[in-house]
């Protein structure tokens, strides 16, 4: 042990992960209702009305909503639960 | 990503999007949230400032990250079945031991380098009986949990006690009769490492009896590199933020595209002696014989001048707009200003008002921003005063851009030169935004 010496670890606590599963996915998307969430990033509007649009032009049988939570980076359960309640599928974003 | 994670957990398929750059963010963030198969795409960056033909070429080609067409990956994440791995996720405990190995000095801090645990300057090893010794600045047990702290809002929440505080104090060579200071900072949970993109710091502005006691300087080079307290406290309070929360690496925990130099140290003291005002922690509602610290979440632009000479008004309303709008400043002046002030019959509080009177400039400006667009907007958007106003706005109209409460004055310095700087800096407890909310002054007489 001559000339070793001993320190603390200056991290701190991480929490314990618990798994948690994906959703069942349907095997296709004909007659689903897809919500695009539009995260409020700045021209996050404008990329999602192009997925409304591509997937009206390439997939129309899915039914497309658009969808913002009341601000950004806080969670809207209300917004949560609307897609839970009304949607299949989702697709989210997209920041910068 | 915190929402698609929500959902998929209440049985709707998700896909988030993301850009490229924040592909290994996006890894990390899914496997500690316990769902490391969450079926992410990516298109290029930027989104900002990306035409609508753009922004549908990247839908119509290749996803960066995935190598394979963008929406094969998004049709491929909302219908492909589970596997075994998509179905059990992930499950793991983590554990940061008391005690590294032994090991020689050069070998540890070669590791503590290599581990992202310093800032890259010189380090004090945090031997046993140096962190027993900076202990013996406080009254209280190591192991009582100070608090909690992420990098950013969407990631996990790490846990630390009085211990893992007192360990990067030593590593940030402060002395013991620094540690309340420090642990009123670390205790604030808001982190001096954000990992925000936008490369923020936290300001910490100490006010109070604890500032002479420990031979804080306030005076001649106040936010400069002039004194052991003001430097090591600063230093401190961020090897703590980013050794308590899980990390400030770039790419994976920091993602401030330019970085930061508040980000080695940024803790001043006011000089409440010279000042003709009270001080802040007074206009807070604590006592004078409170001491205290108060954090300030900006650090992104400093605005400079002199005066108040002839022309103070119109050099204060070039100052005030050509800030980044969407973080208000933190005036800080040196006494002789401050003084002069008084002269021409302002109190603290009148020259905040007439800042937010006068700080004006066209709508179409101020929402041209991206930080604007994405946090205030939705206020505005729901009715919330005094966004809705500006957003009803026609483009030219000229529209106030902080209230009073957004801009704070706190007085320092050594009356060598009447000069004030604007800080960015939101005084403002944890969390997204951009206004000043709360209170986020703590009391450090609780750690001592």
């Amino acid at each position: 042990m001559a000339g070793k010496i001993t320190v603390h670890d200056p991290r701190g606590y991480p929490p314990k992960v618990t798994g948690k599963r994906l959703a069942n996915r349907p095997e296709s998307l004909d007659g689903k209702v897809l919500y695009l969430i539009d995260c409020l990033f700045d021209n996050a509007d404008v990329f999602m009305e192009q997925m409304r649009l591509w997937f009206a032009e390439h997939m129309p049988s899915v039914t497309t909503r658009i969808i913002r939570p009341r601000e950004s980076w806080v969670d809207d359960p209300e917004m949560r639960a609307k897609v839970v309640a009304e949607g299949d599928v989702a697709i989210i974003g997209v920041g910068l | 990503m915190g929402f698609a994670l929500a959902l998929e957990q209440a049985g709707v398929p998700t896909v988030p999007v993301s850009t490229h750059v924040f592909a290994r963010l996006a890894k990390a963030t899914a496997l500690t949230a316990g769902m490391p198969t969450v079926r992410s795409v990516f298109v290029p960056q930027p989104v900002v400032g990306r035409t609508a033909s753009e922004l549908r070429a990247y839908i119509e080609g290749t996803d960066p990250v995935l190598k394979q067409p963008f929406m094969k990956g998004v049709l491929d994440g909302l219908t492909q079945p589970l596997n075994d791995e998509d179905l059990k996720g992930a499950t793991f405990e983590r554990s940061t031991p008391r005690l590294l190995e032994p090991d020689t000095e050069d070998n540890l801090r070669q590791l503590f380098i290599e581990n992202g645990w310093t800032d890259y300057l010189p380090i004090i090893l945090p031997t046993e009986e140096r962190v027993e010794q900076m202990l013996k600045g406080t009254s209280l047990a190591g192991d009582r949990i100070v608090g909690r702290m992420r990098p950013t809002s969407f990631r996990e929440f790490w846990e630390f006690d009085i211990e893992k505080v007192a360990v990067n104090a030593v590593m940030a060579g402060a002395r013991p009769d620094y540690l309340p200071i420090i642990l009123a900072c670390a205790a604030s949970g808001i982190s001096a490492r954000s990992s925000s993109t936008t490369s923020w710091a936290t300001i910490s502005v100490v006010n109070g009896p604890i500032r002479n006691e420990i031979g804080m300087n306030s005076g001649v080079g106040a936010l400069g590199p002039y004194n052991l307290a003001n430097a090591t406290i600063g230093r401190a309070y961020s090897l703590v933020s980013q050794n308590v929360q899980g990390g400030s690496v770039p790419g994976d925990t920091y993602m401030g595209t330019l970085g930061n130099n508040w980000n080695y140290t940024a803790c001043f003291a006011e000089a409440e002696e010279r000042s003709p005002w009270s001080p802040f922690h007074v206009d807070n509602g604590f006592k004078p014989t409170d001491s205290t610290v108060s954090m300030f979440f900006g650090g992104w632009y400093t605005m400079s001048g002199f005066g108040p000479r002839e022309t103070w008004k119109e050099k204060f309303i070039r100052c005030l707009l050509g800030t980044d709008h969407y973080s208000p400043p933190l005036i800080v002046m040196d006494p002789i200003v401050a003084r002069a002030f008084v002269d021409l019959g302002f109190t603290k509080q009148s020259l905040i008002e007439w800042c937010a009177e006068n700080a004006r400039m066209p709508a179409r400006n101020y929402w041209d921003d991206q930080w604007v667009t994405t946090l205030v907007r939705p206020h505005a958007v729901a009715g919330v005063e005094p966004y809705a106003s500006r957003l009803k706005a026609a483009p030219d109209d000229l529209i106030n851009i902080f209230t009073p409460n957004d801009i704070k004055i706190v007085v320092m310095g050594g009356e060598t030169q009447g000069a004030f700087k604007m800080l960015s800096g939101r005084f403002s407890t944890r969390g997204p935004g951009t206004e000043n909310k709360n209170n986020p002054t703590g009391l450090i007489d609780v750690w001592r």
